[in-house]
């Protein structure tokens, strides 16, 4: 009796000793992770110029970046870019996910190992071969090529993202609707398209956030006067790290996660069951 | 006008290779709670399918109140249907659903309003139209469902299954209901079920179902008495099946000899000719046991099995050694009831249009 409580006691003490070490370990995983970030967004505060010192608590880099028209200008760019490539992709990346899971034509499942090639291959490759396209349809590079090549990608992400709502949805829904008089459009636009709606939104954030933040695609395919956030960054940073970089960066960062978590909060609910893996 | 609500005439579905509905001919008079019944897979959702306009026939017409429907889609029938599942709309609120269907024929509001506070007060719903679909018990979608169709007031309502996902308990109360409301609103009723007892305690007539054909029409008396092949004595209740071979023919009356030693009578249902193999029906509760033989040539067996089961007793009777014959003796008298017990030697009698002469 006695040498089993021991025993017992042992183990407690070894399980407990276990637990904190794995909750060390989470610790150090999300250390790793985020202080960089935190570390940017505290020095964007720094009032020195330097990195290397902390000159005490300023808002002043945040106010020079809205004075600065070349960011602004960049800004301007990023949103036209991010918001035409979003629209147009959401479009076509919500039709390409019905026509995949209602439909059965021939080449099927090629078309559908395509369609996830965008998601899988390196940006690089992409943003290699792009340009070149652009050369041989004798396109000037500019604005309008950065929105095609981000439509390119982003109908990827549209389309899985909604092919994952459509997943679960119900096609009876829809006879049920054409059972109660309505055509085609009435059943799409009063049955199916509000019952896939947070799958389409979430898709359009995760598109808008993807084309907000990409920089090889884009550097590969902007053309004079088509600078856009990250690509005005780039070049501010090659004059060497300032505290200003450091606003702009952490001003992105609050968006972008702004717009993932509400893609994610967009996904999980709607009444739907779809699980963010 | 036909008087006929729904017509089927040589229906036939082919999903590639597999024949789902094979020249189904039916006739559904108005009015009438007309049933499809059969095992999984014997055609009987797809037919309901074909009747709702989901699927086009392969070969033959679909006729509703005389119209030929050729490929008129489902939102141009003037039928609706109560799904398995239900298929509420489940971003619309209990009144957003049942008045969806009067919404897209363009009824003024007010009318619709009126309309859908009148149907969920037919299914007994009142005071939930601001419900969501998931905040409703199976009974209560069940009801949604049908009030949903029943608002349009359509000609033919079409029933898939519709009690399935109910418990048994609820599913004997909305039997009744369902019957009682049919009542009521006067409109044909096409309902599907595998479930022989509801399709017999609910329909005025049923068509029994089996590998996509229509085997007998009738009502439920006719299929449960007369019974026109194997399966179908099978299929509804609890049939015994006595093999033989036909002995003696002469007109009204045939011999058949069971298992080469025992010579049962039987009417004869149609013409059948001496030395013909044939099968012998007989319903468990329509045979009497008899400790005497009631008439010389009763046959007789030997009790293998007793159950007791409350309002019945079952009796195991051993005739030959390669045949046993199910008995059912209602248990009405009050007390001990003449029990024969296991290993007792019993004779058996039945009216003699009890026995089915069946040559399938």
């Amino acid at each position: 009796m006695k040498g089993r409580t021991a025993k017992a006691q042992g183990a407690r003490r070894r399980g407990r000793w276990l637990n904190r070490l794995l909750t060390l370990h989470g610790i150090a995983g999300y250390l790793f992770l985020y202080a960089p970030i935190v570390i940017l967004v505290i020095f964007s505060f720094n009032a020195s110029r330097f990195m290397a010192s902390w000159g005490g608590f300023t808002l002043a880099w945040y106010g020079k970046l809205l004075g600065n028209e070349l960011i602004g200008a960049a800004l301007k760019n990023s949103i036209i870019v991010a918001g035409t490539a979003t629209l147009v992709s959401t479009i076509f990346g919500t039709m390409v996910a019905l026509a995949m899971s209602r439909y059965n034509f021939w080449g099927k499942l090629a078309f559908d190992a395509l369609l996830y090639l965008p998601i899988i291959i390196p940006d690089i490759a992409m943003a290699v071969m792009l340009p070149l396209f652009f050369v041989l349809s004798r396109t000037q590079l500019g604005l309008p090529t950065i929105i095609i090549s981000h439509i390119a990608f982003n109908i990827s992400f549209v389309a899985v993202v909604v092919r994952a709502r459509l997943a679960y949805f119900d096609v009876t829904l829809e006879e049920a609707a054409q059972d109660l008089y309505a055509n085609e459009w009435q059943t799409f636009r009063r049955v199916t398209l509000p019952l896939i709606m947070p799958g389409i939104l979430g898709g359009a954030l995760l598109a808008f956030t993807l084309s907000l933040d990409d920089f090889v695609i884009t550097f590969f395919t902007a053309g004079v006067g088509s600078t856009t956030l990250p690509l005005r960054i780039y070049s501010m940073i090659k004059l060497g790290i300032t505290p200003e970089i450091n606003a702009l960066s952490s001003l992105m960062l609050i968006a972008s996660m702004t717009l993932v978590l509400l893609s994610l909060f967009l996904q999980k609910g709607g009444g739907g069951k779809i699980e963010i893996v | 006008m036909s008087e006929y609500a729904v017509e089927l005439e040589e229906v036939s579905k082919h999903f590639g290779p597999v024949v789902a509905v094979d020249r189904v001919s039916l006739t559904i008079r108005d009015g009438e709670f007309f049933s499809l019944l059969g095992p999984s897979g014997c055609g009987k959702t797809t037919t309901l399918r074909l009747i709702a306009g989901f699927e086009i026939p392969t070969e033959g017409t679909v006729y509703i109140e005389g119209k030929p429907q050729g490929e008129t889609p489902p939102y141009r029938r003037p039928v609706n249907t109560v799904f398995q599942n239900y298929a509420l709309f489940p971003h619309m609120t209990v009144y957003q659903n049942v008045a969806f269907g009067l919404e897209m024929r363009k009824v003024p509001k007010r009318e619709i309003r009126q309309r859908v506070l009148e149907a969920l007060e037919m299914v007994r719903l009142p005071g939930m139209e601001d419900r969501r679909p998931n905040q409703l018990s199976g009974g209560q979608q069940q009801r949604v469902a049908l009030a949903r169709a029943l608002v349009n007031r359509p000609k033919v309502l079409l029933l898939d299954e519709p009690l399935g996902a109910l418990d048994l308990k609820l599913r004997k109360a909305m039997q009744l209901e369902l019957k009682a409301l049919q009542h009521r609103v006067g409109i044909t009723f096409i309902y599907v079920t595998h479930d022989q007892e509801e399709a017999l305690t609910m329909s005025d007539r049923i068509a029994v179902m089996n590998e996509g054909r229509v085997l007998q029409v009738g009502t439920p008396q006719e299929i449960y008495e007369r019974p026109a092949n194997r399966f179908v004595a099978d299929f509804i209740g609890e049939t015994n099946f006595l093999p033989g071979q036909v002995v003696e023919a002469t007109g009204e009356q045939v011999v058949v000899l069971v298992d080469g030693q025992m010579p049962i009578r039987v009417p004869a249902v149609e013409a059948v000719t001496t030395g013909r193999w044939v099968t012998i029906a007989v319903r468990p509760e329509k045979i009497a046991l008899h400790a005497q033989p009631p008439d010389p040539q009763a046959i007789s067996g030997e009790v293998e099995e007793v159950i007791y089961g409350g309002t019945d007793t079952r009796y195991q009777v051993r005739l030959t050694p390669e045949t046993v014959i199910t008995v059912r003796q209602q248990n009405a008298q009050v007390g001990e009831a003449v029990v024969f017990p296991v290993g007792s030697r019993v004779y058996l009698s039945w009216p003699p249009e009890a026995a089915r002469l069946l040559t399938e």
